[in-house]
């Protein structure tokens, strides 16, 4: 494998006084998609956030194009070129549409224009003048996941984007990431629903009380099967 | 008619200063009580640069609010920024323990006693239903300008953007790459520069003194409740009508002129507690 | 006998020869203003209300005892009883209304209201604007029986009503009562969600408090023989914030402490004039930067870090 886009090495991170990542190691390949899989509570969001440097403390490695980010602060660190579509997806309900889609500033060249987001999200161009939270779950998802394409950040940091979303949805969100993948975005996506992700992913991690436990990559997702279900307790 | 024009012209007081003070609410959670002694402040940086520099009026309308202002800057740089995560309450004691520090210096160098500032325009104008002395019209209009523009700022702009997204959500907004510190930095210079701008138009009208502000922040901290923090709208709409209220209150019941805000503050908490454009939370 | 107790009497010990060694005018004037700080330390440690005009009630109480005893000549325990109950009458109405807000908007409400009391004390003809009630006689208590022109005499006076008060405070604080309130300061919903009427609880803290700043009031006219616009002054308020400050806020003994050290330091500062402003300024800057705990809450914590050490 070339040198990784990012690499995490014995990743820990606090919130507070609670210790929640016990050392994260995993990597990701300029390109590739990769997942992160586990239980409620196994430590996959707080991972996103270390990245970000949005925790509480964090301490161990995460070089992202061979630049060490912790101890950065995270307005720096998303400078670098990595960006962040939360779980909650974090629309800002005091923004319309395209404000929201045009907040977060270009890091650097590459990213989707404006008409090039509208075209893979039509709902939004309808409805740019809406407040932001007034759109529906899956629009609030698509916006929240168009406003990071425009900043021309390599790697994109995805929090469960299928979550209490219509299959319908799920779906097309599906294709998007696809395509996204196909454009070279790199992917690290948190997912609950594996069977999502056993669709569009590479290779896939398994987490578990704040460690990966476990690689699988997609030739081999078949043959692990069982494995993979007793992991996430389906 | 007169007693309606003092009041607009007071209503311009209470917006400008209001507004400061919701803006910095907004973003840095703090209720600035220095915003009096930073009007005071802004009053006599035009009058120490006319008196040491011979700075003209309309300059000092430029250069004191930002010398002013950059002294806020240092403010929320080295002190303010400390306090942000603890309890609102001490961001209200340091600024109060602040306007105690900057009222005290001007009174021990300068004393209580006012010194008056020459008015930049004189005369009076016609209004067609009353005559309005020239500098006080213009004092109303420049209010309703630097709302205006403020409004704009916010509403319209990127950086307002920025703004009202981190007031939401600071820790979201940073993770996209804005340096959030340095937006906070920024709107509390602009807060504090918005009352320092107040305060260089309100020397030529007022003595120049080191109190002039003690007592107008607290009746704008009434402003404040009744009109609520939430909209800017709604802060320039209640201090014109709470200075006209006071305009009229003084015509028709003077003694009542100095506590008629307060007291529609008592009723507004008894009806609308979370004040008139106030967001219920 | 647990410390706490050896402490205590310690500190009753020297308050009874106290006057025989310092100046009884600066003690009193100190128990007054421990009193005033405790009760307002009542509402921000147990309630979790910092109200910013506590003057009113203070300031109100020593008019309403000057008009009492000078102009009705009244004797003075009847003087301090209706100052009392003026002082938790407003208590009453700013308290109803200020409740209705949280947080920093009560902080500014009460604020607003103490401005409004101060307006109409530069009005209203009773309280004799600028000037202020002067002179008010030290009329004998006990229907004659106790004069108090002497200093030391009455020392002992304000002493009995000074602990009169703090064991009010420390009755309050330990009563079911109490707990409802501290009950609801930490976690309001959950109070609500127990069955709890919040807003009454509330209320009632800020009526005793406001009553108890009156009695402080009452017996600083009493002493110093007048009342003024100073005593119900914005700067007043933020006096006795920064008494509660220095002290520790939330601690019973703080605000006793930190009276005695503002107290002592503006006796020492008068020549400095307009720099006292200044200074006190300085002090609420370096206390909210840096010793948030107070200086009691320091100690405590600095005692009980040494008995884990050793």
């Amino acid at each position: 494998m070339v040198e990784p886009l990012l690499k995490v090495a014995g990743l820990e991170a606090w919130y507070g006084e609670s210790h929640v990542l016990h050392g994260i190691d995993f990597q990701i390949g300029k390109g590739e998609l990769v997942t992160l899989l586990g239980r409620n509570g196994a430590g996959k969001t707080t991972t996103l956030r270390s990245i970000m440097g949005i925790v509480g403390k964090r301490k161990g490695s995460v070089t992202f194009e061979g630049h060490e980010t912790v101890g950065q602060p995270s307005n720096q660190i998303a400078r670098r070129g990595i960006a962040y579509c939360p779980e909650e997806r974090g629309i800002f309900s005091s923004l319309n549409v395209e404000e929201n889609l045009m907040l977060p500033p270009v890091v650097k060249p590459g990213g989707l224009s404006l008409a090039e987001i509208y075209k893979l999200f039509p709902n939004l161009e309808e409805r740019k003048r809406s407040q932001g939270t007034k759109l529906s779950g899956g629009e609030q998802q698509m916006l929240a996941i168009g406003r990071i394409l425009r900043t021309g950040a390599s790697l994109l940091l995805l929090d469960e984007p299928t979550e209490g979303l219509a299959p319908v949805i799920v779906q097309r969100i599906g294709e998007i990431i696809r395509q996204l993948k196909e454009r070279g975005f790199t992917i690290l996506l948190v997912e609950q629903n594996f069977h999502f992700a056993a669709t569009v992913a590479d290779r896939h991690y398994v987490v578990e009380n704040g460690k990966v436990i476990d690689m699988v990559d997609r030739a081999s997702v078949q043959q692990s099967l069982g494995k993979l279900q007793a992991y996430l307790g389906v | 008619m007169a007693q309606v024009a003092i009041g607009l012209v007071n209503g311009a007081f209470y917006a400008m200063l209001s507004l400061g003070l919701s803006v910095i609410f907004g973003m840095l959670n703090v209720i600035n009580f220095a915003h009096g002694a930073q009007y005071m402040m802004g009053a006599f940086a035009a009058w120490l640069l006319l008196g040491f520099l011979e700075v003209p009026f309309w300059a000092s309308l430029v250069l004191a609010p930002l010398i002013v202002g950059l002294f806020g800057v240092v403010l929320e740089r080295v002190l303010l920024k400390r306090l942000y995560h603890l309890d609102h309450l001490y961001g209200f004691l340091l600024t109060f323990g602040l306007s105690l520090v900057i009222e005290g210096l001007f009174r021990w160098q300068w004393g209580s006693s006012g010194a008056p500032y020459p008015a930049p325009i004189t005369g009076a104008t016609d209004l067609g239903f009353m005559m309005m002395p020239t500098y006080r019209l213009f004092i109303v209009v420049a209010a309703l300008v630097i709302c205006l523009a403020t409004w704009y700022a916010i509403e319209r702009t990127r950086l307002g953007a920025y703004l009202r997204a981190a007031t939401e959500n600071p820790t979201l907004v940073r993770a996209f790459g804005i340096n959030v510190p340095r937006l906070i930095t920024i709107t509390y210079g602009v807060g504090v520069g918005l009352a320092a701008l107040a305060g260089v138009l309100a020397a030529p009208i007022q003595q120049v003194s080191a109190l002039m502000g003690t007592n107008l922040v607290l009746v704008v901290f009434a402003v404040v409740v009744i009109g609520g923090m939430g909209s800017i709208l709604g802060s320039v709409v209640t201090g014109f009508g709470l200075g006209l209220i006071e305009g009229l209150t003084k015509l028709y019941y003077p003694p009542a002129s100095n506590t008629v805000i307060f007291v529609v503050m008592a009723i507004v908490l008894l009806v609308k507690p979370a004040g008139l454009f106030g967001q219920t939370k | 006998m647990k410390p706490s107790h050896i402490a205590l009497v310690i500190a009753l010990a020297a308050a009874l020869v106290a006057p025989f060694v310092a100046y009884p005018v600066f003690l009193m004037t100190a128990l007054c203003f421990a009193l005033f700080a405790g009760a307002f330390n009542l509402l921000l440690g147990y309630a979790g209300l910092m109200s910013f005009g506590h003057a009113m009630f203070f300031g109100m109480a020593a008019y309403f005892f000057g008009h009492a005893v000078k102009v009705w000549e009244l004797p003075p325990e009847i003087g301090i009883l209706l100052g009392v109950l003026g002082a938790a009458a407003i208590g009453l109405v700013t308290g109803a209304l200020a409740i209705r807000r949280q947080g920093i908007y009560f902080a500014m409400i009460t604020l607003a209201f103490a401005q409004m009391i101060y307006f109409l004390c530069v009005q209203m003809p009773f309280t004799h604007g600028e000037d202020g009630i002067q002179g008010i006689a030290r009329r004998p208590l006990l229907g004659g029986l106790l004069p108090i022109t002497d200093d030391r005499v009455l020392y002992y006076v304000v002493l009995a009503i000074f602990l009169f008060g703090y064991f009010c405070i420390y009755r309050f604080i330990h009563s079911p009562f109490g707990q409802v309130l501290k009950a609801i300061r930490d976690n309001e919903p959950r109070a609500v969600s127990l069955g709890y009427e919040a807003d009454r609880y509330k209320l009632l803290a800020f009526v005793l408090s406001a009553a108890l700043a009156g009695l402080a009031g009452a017996t600083k006219a009493m002493v110093l023989q007048f009342a003024t616009l100073t005593d119900v002054s914005a700067s007043q308020s933020g006096e006795v914030v920064l008494m509660a400050l220095v002290g520790g806020l939330g601690t019973i003994t703080g605000p006793i402490v930190g009276a005695f050290i503002i107290i002592t330091m503006q006796n020492y500062l008068a020549s400095f004039g307009e720099f006292v402003l200044v200074i006190q300024g300085a002090i609420f800057v370096v206390i909210v930067m840096a010793f948030r705990k107070g200086l009691v809450g320091e100690i405590a914590d600095w005692w009980k870090a040494r008995r884990k050490a050793g």
